[in-house]
This record gives C-alpha cells, structure tokens and sequence, in this order.
C-alpha cells in the first residue's frame, strides 16, 4: 500500500476537510505539522504554485488546494462514498462547494470588518448563510442528505472555526433564533464521531484568530 | 429523447467552454442566447437563481451552473467522444489543479490588467507575467495541456489564445508575446488549429466591436 502523507497546519479548517475525508474513508496517513513562517522544502517543491498547506502526498505524487485533495480522496478510495452517484446530484454538490469557494471574501472582510463595516459586512454575511441554509441544505439533515459528504466538509469551517470569527469580531449571526436550520446542521456535524474526535482545541483557536486579526489589520501587514 | 438546453451568450469564453464541450461529445442541444449585460430573462433566473449568469446547462429540465461544475457533468454524462478529463484520479486532480489555477488566478489578474489603468494596471501586468510564466512552464513539451489532444485545461484556457489577444490590441495591455513565452505561442496556434476550436469562436470583428464599446464607456465613466 502506498504512503500518504499530509502537510498541514493546525488552525486550517482547509486542513481538517482533509483529515475528515481521510479518517471517513478509514485511510492511514502521516501528519507533517508545516511551519508557515518557515516553510519545509518539501512543502515549496510539492507546491511551489501557491506555497500552501494543506498539500496531501500519495506513493509520492502531491495534490494540492484542499477541495481538489477532497474529489482526489473520494476517487481513489472507493469505501464510504462522500459524493452522490447520480451526476446531477453530484454536480449541484460540486456547484455548493464553488459557491463556498467564491463567498470567501465576503467572510474575510467580515472577521476583518471595523466598527465602521461591521452592519455591512454582517449582513452580506448573513444573506449567504440563508442561501446556503434554505438552498444548499432545506429540510436535510446533512447537505449530502442523511448522512455527511464532500459538501458537509467544504462548509465544516461554519461549525467551529465561525464560532471563533464571530467571538473575534462580537457579532453572533449562526444561531438558532437565526438561522434554526443550519444552527442544527452545525449541531449535528459536530456529533459525528469522525468530526468530533477531529478538531482543534477553541481556546487555541481564538487565541490564533485574535493574533491573526491584528496582524491584518497592522498597517504593515507581512 | 433527452433534452439538453444551453443558456450562453454568444461573446462568452465560459459560455465557448461548454459548447465545444458538447459538441465535442456529439451532443445535440439549444442554444438560448442570454444577453446577460442588459437583460436577465425569467427563465435564466429561474435556472440560476444564485448567480443569475451563464452559462447554464438545463438537462432533462434539470439546471448546472458553473462552467467547471457543468464540463465535469458532461463528461459524466455522456461516454460518446473523447474524455474531457483523464481517468487516473492523481492526472485528474492535475486537471482540475489547473483548471482553478486558471479560473481563480490568471484569468482575473489578465482581465483586470486590460480593464484598469495606471498603477493598478502595472501591478495586473506583474501579476499577469509571473501567471502566465507557471502556465507555460505546465506546457513542458507537450502539445496540449492534456497531451496529444485537447483536454478540459485546453477548453478552459480558451481566453488566453482568442480573448485576450483581441483585448490586447485593443487596449493596449501587452502581457503576453510570442517571444516572452513561445510554448504558449505554439499552443496557441495548434488549439485554433482544431477544428473544433476554430468553428465555435465568436467572430472576432463583432467581439472586437463589444469590447471596444465597453472600453469607451468605461473610459467615459472614469
């Protein structure tokens, strides 16, 4: 059996889908925790386009960008399908993981917002999580339907590293006065065993998010 | 019979994608020209509610958006023609690698340049050079991005080798020549080359005649 092995870093939710959809497919790995102050070579000769984390390495051949590592996984481990079989089903999953893609800035400019941008940015913020929870998720329980998939992933962030955007920023939009649907799509993600024994701790976490936010918002940021 | 609808518009690279996608597969579909800059029909909101653009694909009645999202579902989809994307998932993930790669990076930094002015443009213009070196430096000696024959790196690329050079004359935004990056050059004329390449690309006189209308007005608003 080939080695795989993954280069991340703790605080990235782009890390953890990876670890999810290797620990759901029952995949053994090796974990290379990425200085990224300090890059490895290995990281710069395994992705030396973006020079990021996470970049998972397979009987040596590298994959990088978390949500190409996320369709790599589910093709070449066949156990435990996170995708649809259907390919209509299969493309409105890959058409929700996009449009997380494409709404990340929106997210930033909010964990990032003043006091002056915090009414804007919050609800341009909140107009997505609605379109996400009534168009993404409706009535399912998971966005794969009764059970966690690819997409479920993409949109992990929102369960736990959110949690510590909105505390950084004091502004509370996921909660169940809300958004009751996709509050308890977050409940549920958690509870899921893979999910729940793999996560970092909260108060690391908000500690980091605190640290990061200043570095940006220094008026030279690296 | 199966019905397959195509909302685009005729000026579109992303909208060219998919129809040299289907033709490619031999697929029968209707064309619905979207003139998306001046009027959103009821019909493409109802199929794109989110992003309300094109193209979207609308198969058996059922709409994808995106046009990654939709060349990946019609390689799904039909097994008539050539594969749009290779069958080893690790040659797959490449695809797809470079697929975002273009998307996600070259082709804003590559229209921002030829749409901005001043300081603004010279830094497109750096961040333009640098992209399009690490494409050519993917070409290596190959024909094509996917080898011997086109591939959906080939079909995605579609700007750089018709788009951008009508844009460049016209704008005045030189990044990219011949003598700077002549794999490029070489790919560029063996893809227009292709048969089905050259037969689905929107005139160039008339799209040389929207886009010199769009740079005025812009020009007037500025």
């Amino acid at each position: 059996m080939e080695e795989v092995r993954l280069h991340g870093f703790w605080p990235s939710p782009y890390v953890y889908r990876v670890i999810w959809a290797l620990k759901l497919k029952g995949v053994q790995y090796e974990y290379i925790e990425e200085d990224l102050s300090n890059k490895s070579q290995a990281l710069l000769q395994y992705n030396p386009a973006h020079k990021k984390v996470p970049v998972l390495v397979h009987g040596g051949k590298p994959v990088a960008e978390s949500l190409i590592i996320l369709e790599y996984i589910e093709e070449t481990w066949s156990q435990n399908p996170l995708l649809p079989a259907d390919p209509h089903e299969r493309a409105m999953a890959r058409f929700w993981i996009d449009f997380g893609q494409q709404k990340c800035r929106t997210f930033f400019s909010f964990y990032l917002a003043t006091e002056e941008d915090k009414e804007k940015e919050t609800k341009e913020v909140l107009e997505i999580l609605k379109i996400i929870q009534d168009q993404a998720l409706g009535d399912k329980k998971f966005f794969g339907g009764n059970k966690i998939g690819l997409l479920d992933l993409s949109f992990g962030w929102l369960a736990h590293w959110f949690e510590c955007t909105q505390e950084v920023v004091g502004i509370q939009i996921l909660e169940h006065s809300i958004l009751p649907r996709l509050y308890e799509w977050t409940v549920n993600f958690k509870e899921e065993p893979v999910i729940k024994e793999n996560l970092p701790d909260s108060s690391k976490l908000l500690t980091h998010f605190r640290w990061l936010k200043e570095k940006f918002s220094s008026p030279n940021p690296k | 019979m199966a019905e397959v609808k195509l909302f685009g518009n005729w000026a579109s690279p992303f909208s060219c994608r998919v129809e040299v996608a289907l033709k490619l597969k031999g697929v029968e579909y209707e064309f619905i020209n979207e003139d998306v800059q001046n009027y959103k029909s009821p019909l493409l909101l109802k199929y794109n509610p989110v992003h309300k653009k094109v193209p979207v694909l609308v198969h058996n009645g059922k709409p994808i958006s995106e046009s990654l999202v939709i060349l990946e579902y019609i390689d799904e989809t039909w097994e008539t023609g050539p594969s749009l994307l290779p069958k080893d998932p690790y040659e797959r993930a490449l695809v797809r690698f470079w697929t975002k790669f273009f998307d996600e990076k070259c082709l804003p930094a590559l229209w921002n340049g030829c749409w901005s002015v001043g300081e603004e443009q010279e830094k497109a213009k750096e961040e333009s050079t640098e992209l399009l070196k690490i494409l050519e430096g993917t070409l290596s000696d190959k024909k094509f991005f996917g080898g011997d024959t086109i591939g959906m790196v080939d079909i995605v690329a579609n700007f750089i080798s018709y788009w951008l050079i009508i844009l460049q004359e016209l704008v005045g935004f030189q990044v990219y020549t011949k003598e700077k990056f002549p794999k490029l050059g070489e790919w560029m004329d063996d893809y227009l080359n292709c048969n089905i390449i050259k037969e689905n690309l929107p005139p160039k006189e008339k799209l040389t005649a929207i886009f010199r209308a769009r740079f005025e007005a812009a020009a007037v608003t500025k």
